[in-house]
């Protein structure tokens, strides 16, 4: 497949902001200014970033506890994500959600899910509401390994099957559920296998290339698009951090990690590829990280400056109380 | 006035919710191709349609969640439950989707969702598919709860339901689907979080809904025979609780029972109970009882459920306690 200059640098961008925003929470978390626990999504990034890259802004997307990456690469602004990452009025939830709960309605980005499993059938949902108001819009589950052994997984897939509904499940197998190492947890090779049981197409791609994963999503966007029905996908990817920050990580050895870190390393692997082929310079990826560490440092200073909630916010957007009540009004 | 059935009532609702707005569907386990188990559906799939009208797998937490996706996607979806004792399958969905996301996304979004759900002990379903739980949602923040005792307030509560911008559950006592009452003809709305006063008393006060309404008031007629007029309220709504319309009936009788099929210990008279103990106890004359369900589940032998639930005899006989 041909990709534009543009698009190459689009995949660096998003890839590379993910990265830096992690790392940046990573250390302000250590640092203290992070109420709450952060799971960080290092080592993933170009899984998100290759399936969001088929995604119009309309198009929906749930996520996970692990979702500042998804939330990036559907085109969120980093200022309002750090604002709620930091607790702060000015945040995508007016600081009620957190890093768990980041979501962004005008994007199509209907919230990371603190429940493991507990976006499937949100997923499911927003694809039969596009359904029933006869739009092409296509819904976009992200899940992990972890996921697929919830009841949702079976429940969410049988029902977007039955129904041919527009969705997409993308299970990003990291390795670790949670602490407990996936082929201890969960009954097949690959979680695409079970595919099988829902009569829908199964596919594994290496969630560390974004080119690969870009070419399946876009086969399964397409797929959902016009009517042929829900594709579970699944990218082998590698958690590089811990499950949150502070995880002592007793479940696997430092060396385990390192050689990841070293050989298969997603932002390696695109640089070694686009450079390689001579698509993109030294320079040219230069730029493009020191535009995002701007970005990410601003984001920073509007976190910190931003206000808290002030004490009555804490009754506020509870109920709706406007709009066409139950009085009949 | 003409009178329908309870069921028939709620069909009315949901057509002319339908009609009115295409963005209201329905979905649930039997629903369009039979109808519904207590035929409260009967007829609509073949007037909207059967995408509108939705059989779903049996799959509860598919269900409520993909209405939660649906409404947060711009639709408004009136899910049913089949038997409120299936809820516990979807709680996950319930407690921490439908009630929270709103709020914990700051107010980004809504979710303009009703989740039916059939209750009640009746003629030996057993422990299963007999419950009554809708105190475990006067506990969530986030939820609206309705629970209507007739067939106006059935159909006027489903309506105002399916209008409102929160989630709603509602609930029905299955026994009530059969009963026929006076319902107006065309545009009906009962407010949600308004109580009552179906009967007027100076003596005491019973705070009930749903089916045990009709018991409560069949034992204030027989304790007028005795010379004790009793004021009965029927709640309609317990979240949010009309405490305006308690305060006021008991400020004015100074004695208070509450009365509901659920279960006693942790019910909806606890709360009620509470409120009126924290807020006007000055007020009472005596201390307030709860009539309940005993706590044990429902047995199936017809020798057994009826001793396991509140009886107008109980509700009598704790009134004379007090009064």
């Amino acid at each position: 497949m041909e990709f534009s200059q543009e698009q190459l640098k689009g995949f660096y961008r998003t890839m590379y902001t993910i990265r830096s925003f992690e790392e940046r929470v990573n250390d302000l978390f250590l640092a203290g200014e992070i109420p709450g626990f952060v799971h960080l999504y290092i080592g993933e990034e170009a899984v998100a970033t290759g399936v969001m890259a088929n995604l119009r802004k309309t198009d929906y997307i749930t996520s996970t506890h692990r979702g500042h990456g998804h939330t990036i690469a559907k085109g969120a602004d980093l200022k309002r994500m750090m604002a709620e990452i930091f607790g702060k009025r000015t945040g995508y939830c007016r600081g009620k959600g957190g890093s768990m709960h980041i979501a962004d309605f005008s994007i199509g980005m209907l919230g990371a899910n603190g429940v493991v499993g507990g976006g499937f059938n949100l997923a499911v949902g927003a694809a039969l509401a596009a359904r029933l108001m006869g739009t092409d819009q296509v819904a976009v589950c992200f899940f992990g390994d972890g996921a697929s052994n919830r009841g949702t997984f079976h429940e969410g897939l049988n029902m977007a099957a039955v129904w041919k509904l527009p969705v997409v499940f993308v299970c990003e197998n990291n390795q670790y559920a949670s602490t407990t190492p996936y082929r201890t947890s969960t009954s097949v090779e690959n979680i695409a296998d079970r595919a099988i049981g829902y009569g829908i197409p199964g596919v594994v791609v290496n969630g560390n290339d974004v080119f690969a994963v870009y070419e399946a999503a876009q086969a399964a966007v397409e797929r959902a698009r016009s009517g042929g029905g829900p594709t579970l996908l699944e990218a082998k990817t590698y958690r590089i951090k811990g499950h949150f920050v502070g995880d002592p990580e007793l479940y696997r050895t430092r060396q385990e990690v390192q050689e990841h870190l070293e050989n298969d390393d997603p932002l390696k692997n695109f640089r070694q590829q686009v450079l390689g082929a001579n698509r993109l310079t030294e320079r040219e990826l230069a730029e493009i990280e020191a535009q995002v560490r701007e970005d990410i440092e601003a984001a920073v200073d509007f976190a910190r400056k931003s206000p808290f909630p002030a004490p009555e916010e804490l009754f506020e957007d509870l109920y709706v109380e406007s709009g066409e009540a139950a009085c009949g009004k | 006035m003409r009178e329908i059935t309870f069921a028939e009532a709620t069909m009315e609702a949901m057509a002319e919710e339908m009609e009115r707005d295409n963005r209201v569907f329905l979905m649930g386990e039997d629903i369009a191709r039979q109808g519904g188990i207590f035929g409260q559906f009967k007829g609509l799939p073949q007037k909207f349609g059967f995408d509108r009208v939705r059989d779903t797998p049996i799959s509860e937490t598919a269900i409520v969640g993909a209405g939660v996706g649906a409404a947060l996607a711009g639709m408004r979806p009136v899910v049913d439950m089949h038997f409120v004792d299936f809820i516990t399958v979807a709680m996950d969905e319930v407690v921490n989707q439908m009630a929270k996301i709103r709020y914990m996304f700051g107010g980004q979004c809504k979710v303009p969702m009703v989740l039916r759900a059939p209750d009640g002990a009746a003629r030996s379903a057993a422990a299963q598919h007999s419950q009554s739980l809708e105190a475990w949602f006067v506990h969530v923040p986030g939820l609206k709860v309705v629970i209507p005792s007739n067939p106006a307030d059935a159909k006027g509560l489903l309506k105002a339901a399916i209008r409102d911008d929160n989630p709603v559950l509602y609930f029905e006592n299955k026994d009530l689907f059969r009963m026929k009452g006076p319902v107006p003809d065309g545009e009906f709305l009962v407010p949600i979080g308004k109580a009552k006063v179906v009967r007027e008393g100076r003596d005491v006060t019973i705070v009930s809904y749903s089916i045990t309404l009709h018991k409560a008031l069949k034992a204030a007629e027989k304790l007028a025979e005795e010379g004790i007029e009793a004021e009965v309220i029927d709640l309609r709504t317990i979240v949010p609780l009309d405490k305006e319309t308690i305060f006021a009936s008991v400020k004015k009788t100074k004695h208070l029972v509450i009365a509901h099929e659920a279960t006693k210990n942790g019910g909806v008279g606890s709360e009620v109970a509470a409120v009126v103990a924290e807020e006007i106890i000055d007020y009472l004359d005596g201390p307030i009882k709860r009539v309940g369900a005993k706590f044990v589940p429902v047995p199936f032998s017809p020798a057994l459920e009826p001793l396991m639930l509140p009886q107008v005899e109980d509700i009598i006989a704790a009134v004379k306690e007090i009064c």
